[in-house]
């Protein structure tokens, strides 16, 4: 196998006594979607802000490309090839979608503040450049409707779309995407999977997933990690994970519990 | 209503978006040309104060309106590029240098409360801001061998190789031409990815630094700007007024440009001119009203700032966005009409936000 794109090794966080995350270790490939699954408060989202640098691991490492990512102040992250979308929605209200998509850019800026200020021939340059980039990706998600909709009037389903384009917008190697479908409806999570198949096979981006949604995740991954409090407790197929032993009882309690809810309720 | 075909990148980046633009600033253009031979004296001297205090809007709209970060101390830095601009006047300096120092030094004065404050937010960074204007306002009381202290001191008229703006159309049209600099300058920053990262900032701050923006840098630089662009209003403002002492930059006077960018309309460069405009002609008005009220509440001297307080608590419950927000909503209905709805400008629920992490 060919040298991973992302590798975390004995990824360890606490919050005080809490441990988050303990021990996690995983590779992801270049150009395959890799989805993190779990109950609630499993730590999948704490991974993710480990690896965009918004927490410190107290224990273990992430290599991206080789490189050392726990070296990285935060805002490095971008830059390195990492976008992210956020379980919430982090779009900025009070801009237009074509301004989100252009903050997108922001990594790829090629201007100083004082050309800024005098809006000179490259600052010029390098925002047509930068809209042709975006103008693409609206293309790619279809948002022609909404090019220059506030992002506050929006609805929450469009938002998700426009959040998903602005990380596009960065070029990214890997895409980190924190609960894709979280939110949307049948026909929206169906939209989300094809964009999510055709950002992995057209544009060769790496995705690196949160979803909870499991029809989501055996339509687009190629392989699924499942975590619980904090460890791992299978990797592989979707089809493999789904069906281990530890999942299912992470998931809908062990059969154990379950008979002796039946001996309660007798 | 007005659609545009948009066929070019440029027509997005230009600052001039269409037509009826064009026209409607070009007519404000040649008004302010002509205005020091339209106007009377006192209201060109008004008109003076406007432009002034737009600058140091400026300058305080691209740190709170656009950025997000609050600053109730703004006054100190205004105060700071007023006394560097009198101290080297009457030393004898040339105004454009003078000049620029005023803002170069404000602009420094401003990293250097940037910095710390960057570990402070909202309420919290208000009151840092707030703790610096009353240290700054006693230095330039105590600091009596520069400053003159509480006794204040004269600031001689701009001049420049041999040549002394010492008439007030002059003055006007030095005014004009660095008003209309500095609008350029912001709507240029605010076009470029340099502004679009203090709107990110402002609008969240954990997903603008995972979208690579160093939200220490932009800050520090907001701050630098912004309290530059506050001297350099301020150093116009000692020429103005010709007479300096520490009261003209207290907290009062922070407040008043706190008023004006929130009346004005936060987020918006126009809000900035329409907050000045209010600002410069609302003691006008007061003191124009004060002979149609009883004398007990007329010649009582706590009117005005009771008059200010009620407008701000209106605008903020009644039209948070500002007198260019209200100005929105009426052209909009004016251009739309009959199809204008109540609540087109309300916004959507908010959505919950992710915890902010820090």
């Amino acid at each position: 196998m060919s040298e991973p794109l992302l590798s975390a090794q004995g990824l360890t966080v606490r919050f005080g006594g809490l441990v988050a995350v303990n021990n996690v270790s995983f590779d992801v490939q270049r150009g395959e979607v890799f989805t993190l699954i779990g109950p609630n408060g499993a730590g999948k989202t704490t991974v993710f802000n480990l690896i965009s640098r918004i927490y410190q691991p107290s224990a273990g490492g992430i290599r991206f490309e080789g490189e050392d990512l726990i070296a990285q102040p935060p805002h490095a992250v971008a830059a390195l090839g990492i976008a992210r979308t956020f379980q919430n929605i982090e779009l900025f209200e009070f801009a237009s979608v074509l301004q989100n998509l252009l903050i997108g850019t922001h990594t790829h800026r090629r201007t100083n503040l004082w050309q800024d200020l005098l809006f000179t021939g490259t600052t010029r340059r390098a925002e047509i450049h930068a809209r042709q980039k975006a103008e693409q990706v609206i293309d790619f998600l279809s948002l022609q409707r909404h090019r220059d909709s506030m992002v506050a009037g929006l609805p929450y389903g469009v938002r998700k779309v426009v959040e998903l384009a602005r990380a596009l917008c960065a070029e990214p190697k890997l895409l980190l995407l924190d609960e894709p479908s979280s939110g949307l409806n049948v026909e929206e999570t169906d939209d989300m999977a094809w964009w999510i198949q055709d950002i992995q096979r057209d544009l060769g981006i790496t995705v690196l997933m949160v979803e909870h949604d499991m029809s989501l995740v055996s339509k687009v991954s190629d392989r699924v990690l499942a975590m619980n409090q904090g460890e791992v407790l299978a990797l592989g197929s979707p089809d493999e994970v789904q069906a281990h032993p530890g999942v299912i009882e992470a998931y809908l309690g062990s059969t154990d519990d379950l008979s002796s809810l039946r001996r309660t309720t007798a | 209503m007005r659609y545009i075909f948009k066929t070019d990148y440029e027509q997005d980046i230009r600052i001039v978006k269409h037509g009826g633009q064009a026209f409607w600033y070009s007519l404000l253009g040649v008004f302010l040309l002509l205005s020091p031979w339209l106007l009377p004296e006192y209201l060109l001297a008004q008109l003076i104060f406007v432009l002034i205090y737009s600058v140091i809007g400026l300058g305080l709209m691209l740190l709170s309106g656009f950025t997000g970060q609050f600053s109730i101390g703004h006054a100190a830095f205004m105060g700071v590029g007023a006394y560097t601009q009198a101290v080297l006047t009457n030393a004898g300096w040339p105004f454009p240098l003078a000049f620029a120092c005023a803002g170069g030094l404000s602009g420094i004065v401003g990293i250097v409360i940037g910095v710390p404050a960057l570990r402070v937010k909202g309420i919290y960074l208000g009151i840092a801001t707030l703790a610096f204007g009353f240290i700054v306002e006693e230095g330039m009381a105590r600091w009596e061998s520069v400053t003159g202290g509480n006794a204040g001191m004269h600031v001689k008229s701009p001049a420049m190789f041999g040549w002394t703006l010492d008439s007030n159309a002059e003055f006007y049209f030095l005014c004009l031409a660095i008003t209309v600099g500095a609008t350029l300058a912001l709507l240029n920053l605010l076009r470029s990815p340099t502004g679009r990262a203090f709107v990110a900032i402002r609008d969240s701050e954990i997903s603008a630094q995972s979208m690579g923006i160093h939200l220490a840098r932009y800050k520090t630089v907001s701050f630098a700007l912004s309290a530059a662009l506050a001297g350099i209003g301020g150093a116009l403002y000692a020429h103005k007024i010709k007479f300096l002492s520490p009261e003209q930059f207290s907290i009062l006077q922070s407040i008043d440009l706190l008023l004006m960018v929130v009346i004005g309309g936060l987020g918006s460069v126009h809000g900035v001119f329409l907050g000045a405009i209010f600002l410069i002609t609302m003691p006008q008005l007061i003191a124009m009203g004060k002979d149609y009220l009883p004398e007990s509440v007329g010649q009582s001297p706590g009117l005005q700032a009771v008059v200010y307080g009620v407008v701000l608590v209106a605008f903020v419950m009644f039209e948070p966005h500002g007198l260019y927000g209200r100005w929105l909503k009426i052209r909009t209905y004016l251009q739309i009409f009959p199809f204008y709805r109540a609540g087109m400008f309300k916004r959507q629920k908010a959505f919950q936000k992710s915890d902010r992490l820090k």
